[in-house]
């Protein structure tokens, strides 16, 4: 499986990110943002950081960006794309996933190691890092994600420090082949760092998009 | 006194310095001259007050890459590999704004680190405000650990580790020492010097505005004081986005051998980077200012020579790569300008469309500055306040408790949480879980440790031995994680040198310094100096801050500080003679004094190397440098970081003639504080204190003994969050 990690000036994880895809599955290439062709990936990644600087809104201007053109017809045609902390606020922007991502309850950036449940319920342990990470989605959108199994995770009791509706951390578009979350699974791919929790992540969406 | 004579003396210029000036070049500067000159021969720039001083510090050492001179130090950590680091201040613009203040520390930090070809991997901060009683102090706390997060999460550089003192010295002049740690591969790396007569000079990154004009004469090189509130246009704004940018682009650049030499542009921005390039190198440079990107399109051509506009780099490019170069700018949305070129005359020489608007020698503007000699005089007694906030009728109990809740002592989480720890995928131990930041290399196969340190009121007790203590506790933070020094860095924030109690500190803390660096074999790659730090009510507390990096061969053989295993022994390693002069403890108790007591420093190095093996032979399960608050304080760190109790009797330091408060809360150099197995630590040479377990912090001290339940000590410590006031 090749993965492609889309690189915004501005991005910060890019690397790690790429790092995390070789681990989980062997190969990974930059997609440099003004790409309008993905160069035959069967995923993508959506990396975090300050795409543009992210001076406006978190997301605003990348989702704009002729590799995100390139990462819509992809999505649509069902391959697996993953956003991770900027690049689900990204995702979100482009309409790929339903909701938001607002400032943080209180107001300031926080780095965490935080704990997570998936939609089967197991835990996973990631490390969370963002100013702009409280999920906010209309309550009857909210209804419709949780009916459609489209919440993907949630922050377990106590680790939900963003005041994100339902505890939601991450979710995923209708088909199940787009996944956007705020925690980082790519920092948690090595024992030695914290934990290797994330690369269920990455494996997750991998699957999800050979469903879809 | 005639026109230009008055103008010098706006710009911090005496009038000996500028008769110099006038003989230099034979002729009465124009403005753009003598605003040149003004910045160049700034303390700030030149060192002038202290750097005959430095001459005395060891920058030898066969690890090391690039010393004292380059925009940062590096070392060797082998496999190709070498690791760039320097810690710089930006004290004043952060105490007339903090948020920008810090945020562009941080910035022109980085810029000094991936101007060697380093890729930075790591920041670590030293802050020093006044009391959190204080609403000023706390409004620049908040400013500033804003500002540090903002700027490197947003670039993408884990901030790993740092220390934050609270002491009424700094409520005018705080202080913000930043420190970057960077990678590079050794045959990537580049130097400053311009070379290459007919060269191209570009400039990129960033415009220039006229932002920061006069930054470092007018805020870095005198006191601060009434109308600072008119400075604030002195103090530039950072802009991470394009510092990210300026960087990969940078990177690019060097990896693809595009670059004769590069070099950022910091205080005195276009002025001092083309000076130090020229005369590094032995040669001219012709800059024409029209064609630097302006923001303003009618800024004068001084102002361009010295605005203060960040995120700019300046690079020598041989002719035929320039269109490459701009290229590459162009793919990074980055500014790149070629505005001028390398000479064979020896001059800096300022054009405007072709006009010539200055002309100074190299050698006048660069190091023509005189070097004054210091009058110092050691003052009589101690200078600085007493404030008692703690009754000596307090119990034990009630002193362990005060230690643990004190600002300078309590977790510091609330300020790390906000800086981005792990981007980049190497930091394995994270802030307060270990003594010294650990970062894996998995490039060179091996790991570092980062460690930055400086307890500016013990140094005001003794200037020297303070500053021996401050090179030995970052020499014992890397030894508690199994790393070996390998060069040290550091930021000497000190008062007005021209003041001889001043002269003194700073001449008696250069010589510890000296000293204990040569003791250990550490060499100084690098530094930083910033003077004037004074306040309305006096100088600052005298605060070396001195950085160390150590390298250690494998990742997964390291601890942390806090125990980890019910059972295990407690021991004390180390020539540790605890006494309560200069501590936290004399602190609350308001009966601070002059004199410390003088640390083995041969010793202490022998301690370093038993606690270092034992950690890489994996015989340890934790390790913890016993300083601020003394080893009842370093015992209730250790426990409540693994939840895990811990009963000790500290008869045995009584044995070594303390009295039982000295062997509670004393402080001084040496001690290590670990836990294993009991026969691991009989090994090693380790003084059995007692065992890890239990749910409190029991401390046999005769009649001082003290018995504090885990949870309650654990509410002292992370109180720092409740007390930090309305405004946050």
């Amino acid at each position: 499986m090749i993965w492609g990690v889309v690189q915004f000036p501005g991005s910060c994880d890019e690397r790690d990110a790429l790092h995390a895809c070789e681990v989980a599955s062997g190969e990974a290439r930059l997609v440099w943002h003004e790409e309008r062709d993905l160069g035959g990936v069967d995923a993508v990644v959506v990396p975090g950081g300050f795409s543009y600087g992210d001076y406006l809104r978190a997301g605003a201007i990348a989702r704009f960006s002729p590799a995100m053109e390139a990462v819509a017809e992809f999505a649509a045609a069902g391959g697996p794309v993953l956003g991770i902390c900027n690049g689900f606020q990204v995702l979100c922007e482009a309409g790929l996933l339903p909701g938001a991502l607002l400032r943080n309850a209180e107001l300031r950036f926080t780095c965490r190691q935080v704990e997570l449940t998936d939609a089967s319920g197991r835990s996973l342990s990631i490390p969370a890092k963002h100013g702009e990470g409280r999920y906010y989605a209309p309550d009857d959108v909210l209804d419709e994600l949780e009916a459609n199994g489209q919440v993907a995770y949630r922050y377990a009791e106590g680790h939900n420090f963003n005041g994100s509706a339902r505890d939601i951390a991450g979710v995923s578009n209708e088909a199940g082949n787009v996944v956007g979350l705020m925690p980082h699974p790519e920092h948690a791919v090595d024992p030695l760092t914290g934990s290797t929790d994330g690369l269920r992540v990455f494996e997750a969406v991998a699957g999800a998009g050979a469903r879809a | 006194m005639t026109v230009e004579t008055a103008k010098h003396r706006e710009l911090g210029l005496t009038d000996s310095e500028f008769e110099l000036i006038v003989a230099k070049l034979g002729r009465e500067p124009n403005d753009v001259e003598l605003a040149m000159f003004s910045l160049l021969w700034s303390e700030h720039c030149a060192y002038k007050h202290s750097r005959k001083l430095l001459r005395r510090l060891p920058t030898e050492g066969e690890r090391v890459v690039m010393g004292p001179g380059e925009n940062a130090g590096a070392v060797d950590v082998g496999n190709g590999h070498a690791v760039a680091f320097k810690v710089e201040s930006h004290n004043h613009p952060s105490a007339v704004e903090p948020f920008q203040g810090a945020a562009t520390g941080v910035g022109g930090i980085l810029r000094d680190v991936f101007a060697l070809g380093a890729r930075p991997i790591a920041i670590l901060d030293s802050l020093r405000f006044g009391e959190l009683d204080s609403v000023r102090s706390r409004h620049l706390l908040d400013g500033a650990v804003r500002g540090i997060g903002h700027y490197g999460n947003s670039i993408g550089v884990a901030t790993v580790g740092g220390e934050i003192y609270f002491e009424e010295p700094y409520e005018h002049n705080c202080l913000v020492n930043a420190m970057c740690v960077g990678l590079a591969r050794t045959e990537d790396m580049v130097r400053a010097a311009a070379a290459g007569v007919g060269n191209a000079v570009v400039l990129m990154g960033a415009s220039s505005g006229r932002d920061g004009i006069g930054g470092a004469s007018v805020l870095a090189s005198a006191e601060l004081g009434e109308g600072d509130e008119a400075k604030r246009p002195t103090v530039q704004i950072g802009d991470p986005f394009e510092e990210s940018k300026v960087l990969e682009c940078c990177l690019e650049l060097l990896a693809k051998g595009l670059l004769v030499s590069l070099q950022d542009l910091g205080a005195a921005g276009l002025t001092s980077s083309a000076g130090e390039m020229a005369s590094a190198g032995g040669v001219g440079i012709d800059l024409d200012v029209a064609r630097v990107p302006l923001r303003e399109a009618d800024m004068e051509p001084f102002e361009i020579m010295v605005s203060e506009s960040q995120e700019r780099m300046l690079a020598v490019v041989e002719p035929a790569k320039v269109p490459e170069v701009l290229a590459l700018c162009e793919k990074w949305q980055t500014g790149g300008a070629e505005i001028g070129v390398v000479t064979d005359s020896g001059r800096v020489r300022v054009l405007r469309d072709g006009e010539v608007v200055g002309d100074m020698p190299v050698e006048a503007l660069v190091d023509g500055c005189p070097l004054y000699d210091l009058e110092p005089a050691e003052p009589e007694g101690w200078i600085y306040g007493n404030r008692a906030t703690l009754g000596t009728d307090a119990t034990a109990a009630q002193e362990l408790l005060a230690l643990l809740a004190a600002p300078s002592i309590a977790s510091k989480r609330w300020a790390f949480e906000q800086y981005d720890s792990v981007v980049g995928s190497r930091t394995v131990r994270r802030p307060e879980s270990a003594d010294a930041a650990v970062l894996q290399l998995p490039e060179a196969g091996n790991a570092i440790a980062v460690s930055i340190d400086g307890n500016g009121r013990r140094v005001a007790c003794d200037p020297y031995e303070g500053t021996v203590e401050a090179v030995l506790e970052c020499a014992q933070n890397l030894a508690c994680v199994g790393a070996e020094p390998l060069g040290l860095t550091n930021c000497l924030n000190f008062g007005n040198p021209e003041k001889p109690a001043t002269a003194w500190q700073l001449d008696r803390a250069v010589s510890g310094l000296a000293d204990a660096c040569n003791e250990l074999g550490v060499p100084v790659v690098g530094g930083n100096v910033s003077l004037y730090n004074e306040g309305p009510d006096g100088p600052i507390y005298p605060t070396p801050v001195v950085g160390m990096v150590g390298e250690l061969p494998d990742p997964a053989r390291t601890v942390g500080s806090a125990f980890a295993i019910a059972g295990d022994a407690i021991g004390l390693v180390g020539p540790f003679a605890p006494t309560l002069a200069g501590s936290e403890l004399a602190k609350q108790r308001g009966v601070l004094d002059t004199g410390l007591p003088r640390p083995d420093v041969t010793a202490v190095a022998a301690a370093c190397t038993v606690v270092r093996d034992a950690v890489r032979a994996g015989n340890l399960s934790s390790a913890h440098d016993v300083s601020d608050g003394g080893l009842a304080v370093a015992l209730s760190e250790a426990a409540i970081g693994s939840g895990l109790g811990c009963r000790v009797d500290l008869q045995p330091l009584r044995d070594r003639g303390c009295a039982p408060e000295e062997a509670l809360f004393g402080e001084g150099s040496g001690g290590f504080l670990v836990s294993g197995e009991r026969g691991a630590l009989e090994q090693l040479g380790a003084t059995l204190l007692g065992e890890v377990g239990g749910e409190a912090i029991e401390i046999a001290a005769g009649d001082r003994s003290v018995a504090v339940p885990l949870a309650e000590a654990e509410r002292a410590w992370r109180s720092l969050p409740g007390r930090l006031g309305d405004e946050q």
